[in-house]
């Protein structure tokens, strides 16, 4: 199948008072027609900052994406005009974002804001609109939906919140749906509803979903590839049962190392990585893991290693071979 | 199993908020029934497992078991002594032996204070140490925990959110205590971190014998750090049995559906799991649903479920659970 978008070397800056932080540090990937990408690193790797910049959501200023190409069924998106980079936010990529607390406007009514981007994108009536957005919100197993379009968003709980912002997501048949962490202020058994709900919407519409999140568990029931971030840059990319069964960057075997897990019945020490995330306000000349990487040798203080293909849809950017230990060329 | 080796007893114990409504003239209009008769004790060394959703009470027990809570009824024994009879300044005898570890590292250090007075403070309120001895201990408190002491005169703005935890156990040993009260220590740090925090917990429990009540929402932690578990809704402890036990066969429909819903970090087990997905909400435990409290999402709900509370007991050794149909 061919790729539906394709990101090419993406760089996103903000000029802060302290200095310029360097978000995302030319990332490239591509996703296709229906498949569904997992995007996973620890707060501020820039997971979140490349997906808001493919959509141009980055406030500019103090943002900037200073490098890269974002192809999308043909045009860039990071060349195209306002009025074009509109047309295609909410109707054709959408998004879903982490915090279902905030990410509504308090003072619209629930059926304002479902009916909102399906006259301004399809050009619906009112009437048809609000129609559409009580089929959307029971698609989404709102309990007696026609009685709730009225409601605030303060009279929803977090759980419902998060599935009105999905059916909003999904309005107008989007071709991508991006989420952000979108259930990481939700308990455990609403998670597994939101999941659940995801999943079957996906297969119904035959969308691409990219998940962004920091829970390995989450992805590793619903992705088909993952892309592991530190630091702005990805440094490993492969199939989901490839990454967990073989994964060949020291960050990724710490992250699976660190996590207990539910059907573990040995005791064993968690495998910690020992220090702290870099602050991103140089570009490092070398590996950003390095300092706390237990494999890291002299190159990895002189040269940054670049994403290179190490096996079947396999790529890492190390210079170690984990596995052996021996050093790569 | 002998008394002696049980180091705190709690016994139905039951903490009603008041809602109030009325400015001058407070009237009360209500409850929020935050815990509601539960019974549980640890034993002297061990790590007791608190879990449950956001809003089940976990936290108001942590907190009312070393009275910073004052409870509506019901009793907190500590070794052989009842907490909640306590006159105020016996408690505060009795609180050098207990301590708490909270969940949000940023809010729970004074941001005004230096880390070396944040960790000598109690040792200077229970009047243990004094002048050079406190700058002693606090420094040999900080290396303990993986800090380089010559960080004392620093302020908590300047760590990270792993480092300000380690302030927070520091500060939580500081009187040698029995028992620490670990209120979500890990939730709001990140992955690589959360392993350095629950390491160096285990690390110093093998180190001083310490007893950990030990309350988060995250299973898959709780597992690894516990030796038993008791999982909570609604005000309530619904099961409670040793770790394996308790993980390898859950008989409560919502310690089971708790447990399905817990995703694993590995594709070749997620293919093969089943899911439980339970519906709706939790309700709200001002209004608490009558006979059993989960009934109105339970998949196996009967009528005797809503007429009947179910009685809290021992289906096999040591394993708690409080349900009609097991």
């Amino acid at each position: 199948m061919a790729d539906l978008l394709e990101v090419k070397g993406l760089e996103t800056r903000f000029k802060t008072r302290d200095g310029m932080v360097h978000a995302v540090n030319g990332v490239s990937f591509n996703i296709k027609e229906g498949e569904t990408l997992g995007v996973v690193g620890e707060s501020a790797c820039g997971k979140t900052v490349t997906m808001l910049s493919l959509l141009r959501l980055i406030p500019t200023p103090p943002g900037k994406i200073a490098a890269g190409t974002a192809h999308f069924q043909g045009s860039d998106l990071l060349t195209m005009t306002e009025e074009e980079i509109r047309h295609v936010r909410g109707a054709r990529i959408s998004m879903v974002f982490q915090d279902p607390m905030t990410s509504f406007n308090p003072v619209l009514t629930i059926g304002r804001q479902l009916t909102e981007p399906l006259e301004l994108h399809l050009g619906m009536s009112q009437a048809q609109a609000r129609e559409r957005a009580v089929e959307l919100m029971r698609m989404v197993n709102i309990p007696k939906a026609e009685d709730h379009l009225n409601d605030y968003p303060h009279q929803f709980s977090g759980g419902m919140r998060q599935r009105v912002m999905i059916a909003m997501a999904l309005s107008c048949t989007p071709q991508v749906l991006i989420a952000d962490e979108p259930t990481t202020a939700l308990d455990v058994t609403i998670q597994a509803q939101i999941i659940e709900l995801v999943k079957r919407l996906r297969d119904e519409i035959g969308m691409a979903v990219i998940w962004i999140t920091h829970d390995l568990g989450i992805i590793a029931g619903l992705a088909k590839r993952v892309l592991v971030m530190y630091a702005g840059y990805i440094i490993e990319e492969a199939p989901v049962k490839e990454l967990y069964g073989n994964p060949l960057h020291p960050y990724t075997l710490g992250l699976i190392g660190s996590l207990p897990r539910l059907d573990e019945t040995q005791r064993r020490r968690l495998v910690s990585i020992d220090g702290l995330p870099p602050t991103l306000y140089e570009k490092p000349n070398y590996c950003p893991f390095a300092p706390r990487c237990t494999y890291a040798y002299e190159r990895c203080w002189k040269e940054n290693p670049l994403l290179l293909p190490v096996g079947v849809d396999h790529r890492a950017a190390c210079w170690v071979d984990v596995k052996s230990g021996s050093h790569r060329e | 199993m002998s008394d002696n080796n049980i180091l705190l007893r709690v016994e139905n114990l039951v903490k009603y908020f008041p809602i109030t409504r009325g400015i001058i003239i407070q009237r009360q209009i209500g409850a929020v029934h935050a815990v509601d008769d539960i019974s549980f004790f640890i034993r002297r060394g061990e790590t007791f497992g608190l879990v449950g959703e956001s809003g089940c009470g976990k936290s108001t027990t942590g907190r009312t078991v070393l009275q910073l809570y004052r409870p509506t009824s019901g009793h907190v024994f500590f070794e052989d002594t009842d907490l909640t009879t306590l006159k105020p300044e016996k408690m505060r005898l009795m609180r050098r032996r207990m301590q708490m570890i909270f969940q949000d590292p940023y809010a729970s250090l004074n941001p005004r204070m230096t880390v070396g007075e944040i960790v000598g403070e109690p040792l200077v309120v229970h009047e243990v140490a004094q002048g050079a001895a406190v700058e002693e201990r606090v420094d040999q408190l900080l290396s303990l925990v993986g800090l380089n002491p010559a960080f004392s005169n620093r302020y908590p703005h300047e760590f990270s959110g792993g480092q300000r935890q380690r302030i927070g156990v520091a500060r939580a040993l500081a009187l040698q205590p029995a028992l620490i009260v670990c209120d979500e220590p890990i939730s709001a740090l990140d992955v690589s971190i959360q392993a350095q925090v629950v390491n160096l917990l285990e690390d110093l429990q093998g180190q001083f014998g310490l007893t950990y009540l030990f309350i988060a929402h995250d299973l898959s932690m709780v597992r690894h750090i516990s030796n038993r578990v008791a999982v909570m809704y609604l005000g309530i402890i619904v099961e409670l049995a040793n770790r394996d036990e308790l993980y390898s066969h859950p008989l409560h429909p919502y310690t089971q559906a708790l447990m399905s819903a817990v995703p694993v970090a590995d594709p070749l087990v997620e293919e093969k799991r089943h899911r439980i997905i339970l519906e709706g909400d939790v309700p709200s435990p001002v209004n608490p649903p009558s006979g059993c409290r989960f009934r109105t999402r339970c998949p196996l709900a009967r009528e005797i479920c809503a007429e009947k509370v179910p009685e809290w007991r021992e289906v096999s050794p040591m394993h708690w659970v409080a349900c009609h149909m097991v």
